[in-house]
């Protein structure tokens, strides 16, 4: 299924302007407070009336359908829990309105994680499992659709690692597009398949997730000292000193560590700024994750600094260096070089996001 | 305890009862509707619906009472095709204390009610609406529940304003033993003969009782709803 938004909306201020096309997977909007964001996710749930809106659900207009009949599961960033009923009474809202026995009820429990919790009231849950309750009751709803609006701004470090991983699930398991409001990049860099961009009520990028994280023009977009890279790799093998030898088809990459068998894919998000560049092959140096690339372009980041995209086996890296160093080194377009990548974040399923330095 | 009673008193605590779980029972559903359209609804009259709603609370009860006479009397506007159409009459019979008190109680209800409507999320009811509820899906399944201790707030006051009604309800259907007299009325009837101090006090002893009753019962009620809606 495939979820495409056309709308307008006039704001005293600002007028929001949209097109948007979400395909299966799980598509960030992502955009700082005021973008209007939420205004779009509420209108594809339709608590909210834009001035023009086109809404197709796989080609099938759904905005001029009133909410109930719209066929979505939205998980509110305050969980928004029924308090008169039960963590079970929760979950089978939506099937008992309907007069249905719940669909994937057992399933649903075990996935998230909250058997233990189903005769408990949402006023005695901690944030994390109400969130994981929120998105169950979304889940046995039958939706066409999920929408979450930043699910997680709400918790801590902890929590949020305890819910990721099941929003990971939903994302490869259930075929059905999501559409995840954010202001938060590592959310958005671990999750998102696509990305698209607003800007005061303007999208300003819009594509696979991968590309527009390596983008330099995008990467500032999103903000800059964030800017990275998505790498998709393999696990090749546990070696016996403890860490993990990842195959990442330019080169391997040893990082602490990682539960998984060889063969297994990982997400490894690699940020501009802990990736430095030589020209030559180092020798005599302590960092482990030396990777052959070549340059791609260049672009002034800001007042010193440059962003660098290097092409990594057909895969998009991204390096931060100064102006001076780029001149000094004679860095330009189609020179081979290598990349000393200091810092790996971890993005893959089942796995609370471990910051790996080599 | 009951025994302990003379049959003109149990006459008159049967009646003040009667009259008041009537209004009380009866206004609960327009209640509530009063209470969620001044909540929730913007429309043009809010400000007037409103005043109306409150009109018998600031009115003197004397002046309330007249006006039921003239509008709900067997030649009143309302009251004169009810008797031609249905043989209702409202004047001077139980029916008639029961509406003089429902007035009477009506603000006090609505006023509860519409601060419970008032303090659910709405947030709450759009996430019923995401889950496939329609409106009066959303009203019996979360609203409700929701605003039931308010409900029972409402309803008890109420039941405790209809049971100390007195000027509306001798005004509209005077003060008839066996008829429209009830425990205020009959109090005031006693103190008006000479010796009648004995027999007044006894029925200021059920009154305080029964008032007693229905705070300790009210409180128990809400006890429960709120401990099974505080989602513990």
């Amino acid at each position: 299924m495939t979820l495409e938004i056309r709308l307008s909306h006039q704001f005293p201020g600002f007028r929001l302007e949209v097109e948007l096309t979400a395909p299966p997977g799980l598509t960030c909007l992502f955009g700082s407070s005021g973008s209007g964001k939420t205004t779009v996710i509420n209108a594809v749930a339709g608590l909210l009336k834009p001035d023009r809106a086109d809404i197709l659900l796989d080609g099938q207009p759904i905005h001029q359908l009133p909410p109930h009949k719209r066929g979505i599961g939205y998980v509110f960033q305050d969980a928004r829990l029924f308090p008169h009923l039960t963590v079970l009474g929760n979950l089978t809202y939506a099937a008992r309105i309907r007069r249905r026995a719940p669909k994937d009820l057992d399933r649903t429990v075990a996935l998230l994680g909250i058997g233990a919790l189903l005769d408990r009231r949402p006023g005695a849950l901690s944030g994390g499992e109400r969130q994981r309750v929120a998105i169950g009751r979304a889940l046995l709803s039958e939706p066409r659709l999920i929408l979450m609006d930043e699910p997680l701004a709400a918790l801590d470090e902890a929590r949020k690692a305890e819910i990721l991983p099941h929003i990971e699930t939903l994302r490869d398991v259930l075929g059905l597009p999501i559409l995840y409001v954010s202001h938060a990049l590592p959310e958005v860099a671990r999750l998102a398949t696509t990305i698209a961009v607003l800007d005061a009520g303007r999208l300003v990028a819009q594509g696979p997730a991968a590309r527009l994280l390596s983008d330099p023009e995008t990467a500032s977009l999103l903000g800059l000292a964030d800017a990275g890279a998505i790498l998709s790799a393999r696990i090749a093998a546990q070696e016996a000193d403890g860490l993990t030898r990842v195959e990442t088809g330019a080169g391997p990459l040893w990082l602490p560590r990682l539960t998984g068998a060889p063969g297994d894919p990982v997400r490894l998000r690699i940020a501009a700024q802990d990736v430095m560049l030589a020209t030559d092959r180092p020798v005599g140096l302590s960092a482990l994750n030396i990777l052959s690339a070549r340059i791609l372009s260049l672009r002034p980041a800001d007042a010193t600094g440059m962003l660098v995209q290097l092409d990594l086996a057909g895969q998009p890296l991204l390096a931060r260096v100064t102006q001076r160093s780029a001149q000094a080194l004679g860095l330009t377009p189609g020179r081979e070089v290598f990349a000393i990548v200091k810092s790996v974040a971890m993005a893959r399923d089942g796995e609370s996001a471990p910051e790996a330095r080599g | 305890m009951l025994a302990a009673l003379t049959p003109e008193e149990l006459t008159v605590l049967g009646l003040s009862l009667k009259v008041s779980l009537w209004a009380t029972l009866a206004s609960l559903p327009l209640g509530l509707l009063a209470a969620y359209a001044l909540a929730r609804w913007r429309f043009p009259g809010h400000g007037l619906l409103n005043g109306l709603v409150h009109l018998p609370l600031i009115l003197p009860p004397v002046v309330t009472g007249y006006l039921l006479l003239l509008a709900f009397g067997r030649q009143g506007w309302i009251g004169a095709p009810l008797w031609d159409w249905f043989g209702v009459t409202f004047a001077f019979r139980w029916t008639g204390a029961a509406l003089a008190a429902a007035v009477m109680a009506f603000p006090l209800m609505v006023r509860a009610i519409r601060l419970a409507i008032e303090a659910v999320d709405p947030k709450l009811e759009q996430a019923a609406a995401t889950l496939g509820a329609a409106r009066p899906v959303v009203f019996l399944t979360v609203t409700l529940p929701l605003i039931l201790p308010g409900i029972i707030a409402g309803a008890v006051l109420a039941f405790a304003k209809a049971m100390g009604e007195f000027g509306a309800t001798i005004t509209f259907v005077a003060n008839i033993p066996g008829q429209t007299q009830t425990l205020p009325t009959a109090i005031y009837s006693f103190l008006q003969v000479p010796g009648g101090e004995a027999a007044a006090w006894r029925l200021v002893l059920i009154s305080v009782a029964v008032a007693l009753l229905a705070l300790a019962l009210s409180e128990w009620l809400s006890r429960r709803v709120a401990a099974r809606i505080a989602g513990r």
